[in-house]
């Protein structure tokens, strides 16, 4: 029973740290080229958001395998081979299945491999435990991921576009009476502005405190 | 010719800035941001190796297409980015102590740094030439350091202001500056 509690206790505590507590994004600063870059839109959010969990996932069972196996010296570009082999799944699968979305998110696919969360995840987690608890903190890392990248591009779409996944939800009164597309919100300005507001919403609400540093 | 070179490297800088209109480099970019001095190191450090890369990788990328095995580009690209930064640190650390002293600690960071691989990928998706490819890595590694360089500028001076919330200091105020920044170069739109 005490055992049964501990595992219990420690699978809930992977799955907590990835998803709030060590929140890769606003909490640990990774990621964020892509969650600002391909966050105008909640399709390509949704898409880059699956991608990065699946290579995420990938390497986590590749790396905590063969964790025994792989020399320290050369570790990390084992990391970097193998990641790159899953995004390089990942980018065929989304020329061939979604090319609209391919099209969008462009090269970020590719950036995939240098998405520090992969990097830190399997340097920091993957290479020490075991395939269980390394896949459950993959998951873990990209639900919260895609949860950010989702929250923000929303907020863009309606903001930006005046659609969501597409669809118009701006009601036809609204668009003749007051109703601008707030086009900043679609480009590079308005991604800093909602990631920095995000930062610290969620800063706030979890307490986190940057020192003022020297 | 020149002309054409000219647009290529004024864009890269202004209206198609790295860090600005892009969003890469965003790590470094926030946590080096910090300091003007760390930020001028980054930036150097980010020119050469960025310059460098892009010439390796043109002719590989050729090789690759005329063996027909560019599916293995991200593979290769980021293989030869790692080992030139490896190079590099080496040949430095025997040849130049002072500079490997100055900027050294930024190399090994560089290897993750999008970057880097993210002018490769351009260059391949744009379809440029040598010389188009090597001056639009150079243009491009100038912008995103110019970017870094005002940032951490505006960061230092905030500093002396103070009475920041707390959950929006650190990385939350350094988006709002580089958020009012990448709006100000909006304005360079439609100027190349």
């Amino acid at each position: 029973m005490g055992s049964q509690g501990l595992l219990k206790s420690r699978t809930a505590k992977t799955i907590l740290d990835g998803i709030w507590r060590d929140h890769p994004v606003f909490s640990m600063l990774l990621g964020i080229c892509s969650a600002l870059a391909v966050s105008n839109r909640v399709a390509n959010a949704i898409a880059m958001g699956a991608s990065l969990t699946f290579v995420l996932v990938s390497t986590a069972i590749i790396i905590s395998s063969l964790r025994k196996m792989i020399p320290n010296r050369i570790r990390m570009i084992t990391y970097m081979i193998t990641i790159a082999s899953f995004v390089i799944i990942v980018d065929r699968f989304l020329k061939a299945f979604f090319p609209g979305i391919s099209e969008s998110i462009g090269p970020y696919v590719g950036l995939i491999i240098t998405n520090c969360i992969v990097m830190g995840r399997a340097e920091a987690f993957f290479i020490q435990n075991n395939p269980y608890y390394s896949v459950l903190d993959a998951l873990s890392n990209g639900f919260a991921y895609t949860y950010t990248l989702v929250i923000i591009s929303v907020v863009r779409e309606i903001l930006g576009f005046g659609t969501l996944l597409g669809v118009n939800v701006i009601p036809a009164a609204w668009l003749d009476s007051w109703w601008q597309n707030w086009v900043v919100m679609a480009m590079a300005p308005g991604a800093f502005f909602l990631l920095a507001v995000f930062i610290w919403i969620s800063r706030t609400l979890a307490k986190i405190e940057t020192k003022d540093m020297g | 010719m020149a002309i054409h070179l000219l647009i290529v490297f004024v864009s890269s800088i202004v209206t198609y800035n790295m860090a600005l209109t892009y969003l890469l480099g965003m790590c470094p970019f926030i946590s080096l941001s910090r300091s003007l001095n760390t930020a001028i190191g980054m930036g150097v450090a980010v020119i050469f190796v960025v310059t460098l890369t892009a010439a390796i990788n043109w002719p590989i990328y050729r090789l690759l297409l005329m063996t027909g095995s560019e599916i293995l580009y991200y593979i290769i690209f980021i293989i030869v980015i790692a080992a030139t930064v490896q190079l590099v640190e080496m040949i430095m650390e025997r040849f130049f102590p002072a500079l490997q002293a100055a900027f050294g600690i930024f190399l090994p960071l560089i290897t993750v740094n999008c970057i880097v691989l993210a002018v490769s990928l351009f260059m391949v998706i744009r379809e440029y030439g040598f010389i188009d490819s090597v001056v639009f890595a150079f243009g491009s590694a100038c912008g995103w350091t110019g970017a870094i360089i005002v940032t951490a500028g505006i960061n230092e001076k905030l500093k002396l202001v103070g009475d920041i919330p707390g959950g929006m200091k650190g990385p939350g105020i350094i988006m709002v500056s580089a958020g009012i920044l990448a709006l100000a170069i909006m304005g360079f739109t439609g100027v190349v």
